[in-house]
């Protein structure tokens, strides 16, 4: 019994200095945050730690597409505390005023981004968001099975790899690398280029070039041999890459997509400040390193690129060199165009 | 309690999982993106194109309804004669697959037909040389009989089962032989169960897109798959369920015709 209350009054006491030193190193401590992310996206281990030294809970739902999350947003504002959403969904959600403008004193560590990735022109000023991860669209190829290493997205429709491409099922990629082979914008909306970029790729179906059209059975299958050529993300072929040492991807030539998946907060969030104190945490380079080993995708934070080791650094996929870059383009929301890209994109479907 | 008041979960779950859904359906495919009333929805999906995709979803699944009653209706007919005493045993084989996700074991038919899959790589060690198998309509219509052939067996199975025997000794005894036994007695018999397996299998298989999508590596695209393009790649939900609409339509006027073949719905009780 004695013991019980010597323990007792030690706790107690222990809380009285605690208390005031609660308050200042832990403002939210006991705030419920809602984060929704995609599936698979994030260490684990970053939860944890992040609910230690901030005393805040997170609550950590997924989904598996932008559109998914964008119907959520839609039905439930206020549900969510920090989202994740790729840059032209990000784009759009600003559009509709879905978001909250971020109170940028509160997230020092936006700091830590990678410069080229900063300001970007769906966001101008990182008014909304902060990238999270980001990466390109390009070319995974099978040395053993080409002729000479692939540079161009002509390569896709030249005959040269007839039936043994796989093509991405995803309307965006498909009409923009065709844009991008013909010379123009992936977030163009004059018809005439479309229709050309559409014609291509219907032509591409008839003749019977590509032998599969998948997104997420693409990275396996090439592990597997199944094709020369394939459209993937550089997530993906970072993947395919550690599995089979013959696969190769690049950035063509014409130029390709540039994605970011950013953090923001949804209009209607309870604790805007717990959410921005969040986003901050995800900047901290420590953090960063830790999500980037546990995911494998490109991370945005300085500290982390100066941090890859020498195998990292030469991996295209993962450290893509500056001049890919810079001949990438984000994709920019196209909802008021998109009868043209729907009409565009069922001929392709449907070619036969 | 009243005895129709036992219904009443399922009828509460059916309200709101089949009736209200049905009504979304219904309001999404006579209205546009801004919700105001329009017809413009069939009229798009009227175009030759679709008709296109939806012939290539028919005419798959008539091969394949097709093939299914071709391998089942003799399996049913062995599994119920008489002589044969392991019926049961058998009879839980078939069902066995059934009882394992059907997106697992199209998985695993991938695996068998891929270029370099395990069949590819057992012909080549015999010396045979490969053959294209993933991504044809070939491979398709294998992966869709085989999960839908127990739907076929099954009711054939019962009718066949319930049969009464004595009718095909008589014919015997008449002198009959053994064929027409068969095409004068069984198969008029066992109509209802054809009419409750074709049903069964011709439906899912017009509107399935899993199957399909895998086994063709994504090269054949029907109206399931055209149905997700629109809900998800285009956020058209409008359009989306005119064209679940239109097929849900079509069904229902197929099991209708499929009912004059067998007004009293003897067909197993499956439907």
């Amino acid at each position: 019994m004695k013991k019980i209350a010597v323990i007792l009054l030690v706790a107690l006491l222990a809380g009285l200095f605690a208390l005031p030193a609660l308050a200042e190193d832990k403002p939210f401590a006991g705030t419920e945050l809602v984060v929704y992310n995609w599936y698979d996206y994030i260490d684990p281990s970053v939860l944890d730690l992040f609910q230690e030294e901030t005393g805040i809970e997170v609550t950590y739902v997924n989904f598996t597409q932008n559109e998914d999350m964008y119907a959520r947003l839609e039905a439930g504002a206020g549900a969510y505390d920090v989202v994740f959403p790729s840059e032209y969904m990000i784009e759009r959600l600003i559009k509709e005023d879905r978001l909250e403008a971020l109170n940028l004193d509160n997230i020092p560590n936006l700091e830590n981004i990678l410069d080229n990735l900063r300001d970007p022109s769906y966001d101008p000023g990182n008014a909304y968001s902060v990238p999270y991860m980001w990466g390109t669209l390009g070319i995974l190829y099978n040395e053993d099975m080409v002729s000479a290493p692939i540079t161009s997205w002509t390569s896709l429709f030249d005959g040269e790899y007839k039936g043994s491409i796989f093509m991405m099922n995803s309307l965006r990629d498909t009409i923009g690398l065709a844009l991008k082979t013909l010379g123009y914008s992936m977030n163009t909306r004059d018809e005439a280029q479309l229709r050309e970029a559409g014609d291509m790729l219907v032509k591409q179906r008839q003749d019977k070039l590509i032998s599969g059209n998948f997104v997420d059975e693409t990275k396996d299958k090439m592990v597997a041999n199944e094709a020369a050529l394939a459209v993937i993300y550089s997530g993906d072929a970072l993947y395919a890459m550690e599995k089979n040492d013959r696969l190769r991807y690049v950035v063509p030539d014409e130029g390709s997509n540039i994605w970011v998946d950013g953090m923001c907060i949804p209009k209607g969030s309870a604790h805007k400040e717990a959410a921005e104190c969040f986003i901050n945490f995800m900047c901290r380079p420590d953090i960063a390193q830790m999500n980037m080993d546990y995911i494998y995708y490109s991370s945005p934070v300085k500290q982390v690129v100066e941090n890859l080791d020498e195998e990292q650094t030469a991996n295209v996929a993962m450290n893509p060199p500056e001049e890919w870059v810079d001949r990438c383009e984000y994709y920019h929301d196209i909802s008021d165009a998109m009868n043209l890209y729907e009409g565009i994109w069922m001929e392709v479907q449907m070619a036969r | 309690m009243k005895r129709s008041w036992y219904a009443a979960p399922y009828g509460l779950w059916m309200v709101l999982f089949t009736v209200v859904p049905l009504l979304f359906v219904l309001y999404y495919a006579f209205t546009d993106s801004s919700g105001a009333f329009t017809v413009n929805n069939f009229v798009k999906i009227a175009s030759p194109m679709y008709g296109l995709v939806l012939w290539d979803s028919l005419r798959l699944a008539f091969f394949c309804t097709l093939l299914c009653l071709l391998i089942g209706y003799p399996t049913a007919y062995f599994l119920a004669s008489r002589d044969f005493s392991n019926a049961q045993t058998l009879v839980v084989l078939i069902l066995v697959p059934m009882w394992m996700n059907f997106l697992l074991r199209t998985y695993a038919m991938m695996t068998l037909f891929e270029n370099n899959g395990v069949i590819n790589t057992l012909l080549e060690s015999l010396g045979l040389g490969r053959i294209q198998m993933i991504g044809t309509e070939g491979a398709v219509l294998v992966g869709m009989v085989y999960n839908f052939l127990p739907f076929m067996v099954l009711p054939v199975y019962t009718v066949l089962k319930k049969m009464d025997y004595s009718v095909i000794e008589a014919a015997e005894d008449l002198g009959a032989s053994p064929i027409r036994v068969v095409s004068r007695v069984v198969l008029p018999m066992s109509i209802p169960g054809v009419v409750s397996g074709i049903t069964m299998v011709f439906m899912p298989a017009v509107t399935t897109f899993a199957i399909s999508r895998m086994l063709s590596s994504g090269m054949i695209y029907l109206v399931g798959d055209m149905i997700e393009d629109y809900f998800i790649a285009m956020n058209n939900r409008n359009v989306g369920s005119t064209i679940s609409l239109v097929m849900l339509v079509l069904i229902i006027l197929s099991i209708g015709l499929l009912r004059k073949v067998d007004p009293d719905n003897s067909g197993g009780g499956l439907w």
